[in-house]
Parts: structure tokens; C-alpha cells; sequence
């Protein structure tokens, strides 16, 4: 009877910044090794590591699509979303896995979110009608060119790459950040929205656009190409506008 | 008795040295700092005015300083961080426009991008030329 | 939220980046370069007589001092913003430095142009 053919399988180094703050004072690196296959994520490796070798690992994932804007963590140095690495581009190995840049560790993997959700209700975040509209009225028609004002800055979900990428919102954790612009001018560009007095405040502050710097990493890691850099620096333009008119007329100049 | 989950204490990495750690970032530090050249140049320029308010003997001096292997290897280095300036400024430009729809299509950054350089490239000639026209 | 003043040292920084971007790499090799080896332009270019009419002339005096300014106040701006990226604090010390250095290059130019006369 002919020997049975042995394969080795396949493996890869990870090694993840572990943090528990109730068993130590800072972060420590862990090495593991998980087995490799061609169409492996990042994420199934950490999937593999939590089932199969160390349950204690904690990590934020859901959807396994880059659509849910969950898995945000540091790969081999960049912003990225777990689910959408793959391990055959980081061969040979080791990779390095940390917590989101720029944000408190909570846990190993998981980063403190309480700043960005403030910051996401702090722009109204919705349509505010120009006029009351019935329902009577029916629904607004909006021409493609007007959706194409809009479009790619409605793609965002809220992953937080974008922050982890900003040196500006790492310097200085009141800054309202890229993806949080890119949603407030997501509204003001909209044909339908006629709130945009009510977000000049937050456009105008120091923590507003101001604290940009033009970096551009952040439109780099969009794993949704929302293109923040260009929400923000375009409205650098807006909030000058509103510094200089407000004199000129009560309305800053605004149609 | 608490839970590890009771324990929250948020650890918070330092910046420094934030910009060593991604080639993206040591790109962005060497276009900032071609402002340096751009405040030396201002620096220069100024003194001429002022040597020039002074007189001739003054201006000639200046002339003078101007002509010395240092200013020369000084020059140098400033116009090669003005053309770093020049490509960076030219490559952020997109990002600070609105978008822009042409017959239905949106102006490309690309387009943008080259168009200022054009600019550049057009106004350094022309600047030359009056130069040469002048000295003639 | 307090309305921040960046936006009139943004615009100042704005335009002299654009005027650098266009204009910078040519006027540093003219005066530089060119001028100081006498080639490609001739060495008496800027002689006296030539600069003396040049910053007389109202429209020569006006170009001189926009760009010597605008340079200035793009420097100053971006590199006050550098010394912040590189963790030092920016506070009242910082922006005197930047842009007071900035306002004093205008006053210095706008000063010895004007002495100069028409």
C-alpha cells in the first residue's frame, strides 16, 4: 500500500498589542501562529486565534464585508479594516496588529468611540427642510448631477480609519476630524438640506476645520473613497467666506 | 467583586515621533518644511530692499554677497525646495476645490493637478523672458 | 464653539503659496543663480540704476513688496503649524515669533520701498 502523501501546512505569524487593564500598566506584544490559507483575512486570523488558541483576545468585528465600519485596527503599521486584509499580502509574516491609532486602548483591539459619536451628533447629522414640507408635496426630485454633490461623502461607515490616519486629530483629540466633516458637508452639499446656518459653528471653530493641516492620509485609508481631505479643505473655503461676509451681510453672503 | 470588564482604564499612546513611522507622513514634514526656504528667501529679498534704500555701495555689497559660494550653494538648495513646494502645492490644490461638473463630468484632480503646473511653467517663462528683455 | 481667526493668516498663506508655487522656483534662479554667475541673464541686470527704476515705479514697488509679503506670511503660518506637528506648544509665544516675524519683513520692505520714492 503506497504511502499517504503528508502536506505542511501553511502557517503565519501574528502578533497582536494586547492590553488588559486590570492584569498590566501598558500594552505587551503576543505572538501567535495561525495556520494560512490564500483567501484568509486578517480578521479570520484573529477569528482563528480567539476560537482555537486564545479565547481571551478581544476585538470588534461584525458584517465581514467592509460595510459595518467595525473592524478598524492598525496592520503592519496603516489604518485598515480587518475583513478587507488579506494575509497573502502581508506574507511572509510576522504582522503586527494594534488598536485604531490615535484612540484610548480600552482593551486590546477595542478603542475608546465616546469622542467620535459625540462629535457625530454634534453636526445634526440629518436633513433639515429649507421649508415645511407635507407629505402632499410627495418626495423631492434630485437631478444626478445634484446626487454626485452628495454621493461619496454618504458612503462613509463610520469606520474611524480616518481618524487613526489624521496627525492633527492624534495631536489634538478635539478636533472634529475628517469623517465627521465629511458627513457635515454630506449635508450642506444636499440639494434637500437647508440647515447649513446651524452647522457654521462647528465649521468655523478652532476644532472645526481649522485644526486640518491638509495631511491627506485620511482620504489615503477611506476604505470607502469618501474623500474627507476634500470635504474638509473645500469648506476652509465656506467658513472664510462666513468670517469675512458676516460683516458684509447678516447672512455671511450665503444665498 | 469586579469583573475584568469593571476595570477601565483607557491607555493612551504617545505622538512623539508620530511622523518617523509612515513614509506618507516624512513626505508631508518635507513639504511643510519647504517653508523654511520660502521665509529664507523672504529674508533675502527684504535685505535687498533694504541695502537698496541705502544706496549704491550699499547694493553692490549686497550684489556682491550674492555672487559668494555660499549664497550660490544657498540658492541652490532653496530651488530645489521651491520646486518641492511648487509639486506639493500642485498636488493638495484638488483637494481644496469644490467639485467641479463639466458637460456632466466631474473635472479630474489629475487635470487640476497638471493645469497648475502649466501655470507654473508659463509664468516662470514668461518671467524669464521680461527678464531677458529687460537686460537687453 | 468660538469662532477661530485662522481664516485671515489662511488666506495670507493661501496666496503666498500660490504666488510661490508660480513664481518661486524662477525668481530664486533669476536672482540666485542667473544673475550672480552672469549667465543665462547678464550680470548687470540688477544693477542699481535698473533696481532703483524698477522699485520707483509704482507698479515695481507694488510687486516687490506683494511678494516679499505674501512669502513671508505663507512661511509664517505653515511654520507655525510645523512647530505644533512637532509637539511643541503653539501658544501666544509661538504666533508672536511666526507672525510677528511675518508683520515685521512687511514693515521692513513697505518702509525701505517707500523711502525710495516715486
Amino acid at each position: 500500500m503506497p504511502e499517504p502523501v503528508t502536506t505542511a501546512v501553511k502557517t503565519i505569524r501574528i502578533e497582536v498589542l494586547r492590553y488588559r487593564p486590570e492584569q498590566e500598566d501598558a500594552p505587551v506584544w503576543q505572538g501567535y501562529t495561525v495556520p494560512f490559507t490564500d483567501d484568509m483575512s486578517v480578521l479570520q486570523a484573529l477569528q482563528h486565534i480567539k476560537d482555537e488558541l486564545d479565547g481571551s483576545l478581544s476585538f470588534r468585528w461584525s458584517c465581514r464585508m467592509a460595510i459595518c465600519g467595525s473592524c478598524g485596527m492598525m496592520i503592519d503599521g496603516k489604518p485598515a479594516l480587518s475583513c478587507q486584509t488579506f494575509l497573502r499580502d502581508l506574507l511572509p509574516g510576522p504582522v503586527r496588529i494594534e488598536a485604531l491609532a490615535n484612540f484610548p486602548i480600552e482593551r486590546d483591539l477595542i478603542v475608546s468611540v465616546d469622542g467620535f459619536v459625540g462629535k457625530l451628533e454634534s453636526i445634526k447629522p440629518y436633513l433639515i427642510p429649507k421649508q415645511p414640507r407635507t407629505l402632499a408635496q410627495g418626495e423631492y426630485l434630485q437631478t444626478p448631477a445634484q446626487l454626485e454633490q452628495i454621493e461619496q461623502y454618504s458612503s462613509c461607515i463610520n469606520c474611524m480609519l480616518c481618524y487613526a490616519a489624521c496627525p492633527q486629530f492624534g495631536l489634538d483629540p478635539g478636533f472634529t476630524g475628517p469623517g465627521v466633516l465629511a458627513l457635515l458637508h454630506r449635508y450642506n452639499a444636499d440639494s434637500r438640506d437647508g440647515g447649513r446656518d446651524q452647522r457654521m459653528a462647528v465649521l468655523n471653530a478652532e476644532e472645526g476645520v481649522w485644526s486640518c493641516t491638509a495631511v491627506g492620509y485620511c482620504s489615503e485609508v477611506c476604505p470607502k473613497h469618501v474623500d474627507p481631505a476634500n470635504a474638509v479643505n473645500q469648506n476652509k473655503v465656506n467658513s472664510a467666506k462666513d468670517y469675512f461676509l458676516r460683516f458684509v451681510s447678516p447672512r455671511g453672503g450665503r444665498p | 467583586m469586579s469583573k475584568p470588564a469593571d476595570v477601565r482604564r483607557p491607555y493612551v499612546r504617545p505622538m512623539a515621533g508620530w511622523w518617523r513611522r509612515d513614509p506618507f507622513f516624512m513626505r508631508y514634514m518635507l513639504r511643510e518644511a519647504t517653508a523654511v526656504a520660502v521665509a529664507v528667501y523672504a529674508v533675502v529679498l527684504a535685505l535687498g530692499i533694504v541695502r537698496l534704500a541705502q544706496g549704491e555701495a550699499a547694493w553692490n555689497g549686497w550684489l556682491d554677497a550674492l555672487r559668494s559660494p555660499w549664497s550660490l550653494l544657498l540658492h541652490a538648495v532653496l530651488l530645489v525646495a521651491m520646486v518641492i513646494h511648487a509639486k506639493s502645492w500642485f498636488d493638495i490644490m484638488p483637494k481644496t476645490m469644490p467639485m467641479i461638473l463639466i458637460g456632466g463630468r466631474r473635472l479630474a484632480a489629475q487635470t487640476i493637478t497638471r493645469t497648475g503646473w502649466a501655470a507654473s511653467v508659463v509664468a516662470s517663462i514668461v518671467l524669464f523672458a521680461l527678464a531677458w528683455w529687460w537686460g537687453a | 464653539m468660538k469662532r477661530s481667526n485662522a481664516p485671515i493668516f489662511w488666506l495670507l498663506f493661501g496666496a503666498g503659496g500660490m504666488l510661490s508655487a508660480l513664481f518661486g522656483t524662477v525668481l530664486v534662479f533669476i536672482t540666485g543663480i542667473a544673475v550672480p554667475l552672469g549667465w543665462p541673464l547678464p550680470a548687470d541686470l540688477l544693477s542699481y540704476p535698473n533696481m532703483l527704476a524698477l522699485a520707483q515705479h509704482w507698479f515695481g514697488k507694488g510687486m516687490l513688496f506683494v511678494i516679499v509679503a505674501l512669502f513671508a506670511w505663507h512661511a509664517a503660518h505653515r511654520i507655525f503649524h510645523s512647530l505644533h506637528d512637532l509637539g511643541l506648544r503653539t501658544g501666544a509665544l509661538a504666533k508672536l515669533a511666526c507672525y510677528g516675524g511675518a508683520l515685521l519683513i512687511s514693515v521692513v520692505s513697505a518702509v525701505g520701498l517707500l523711502s525710495l520714492g516715486f
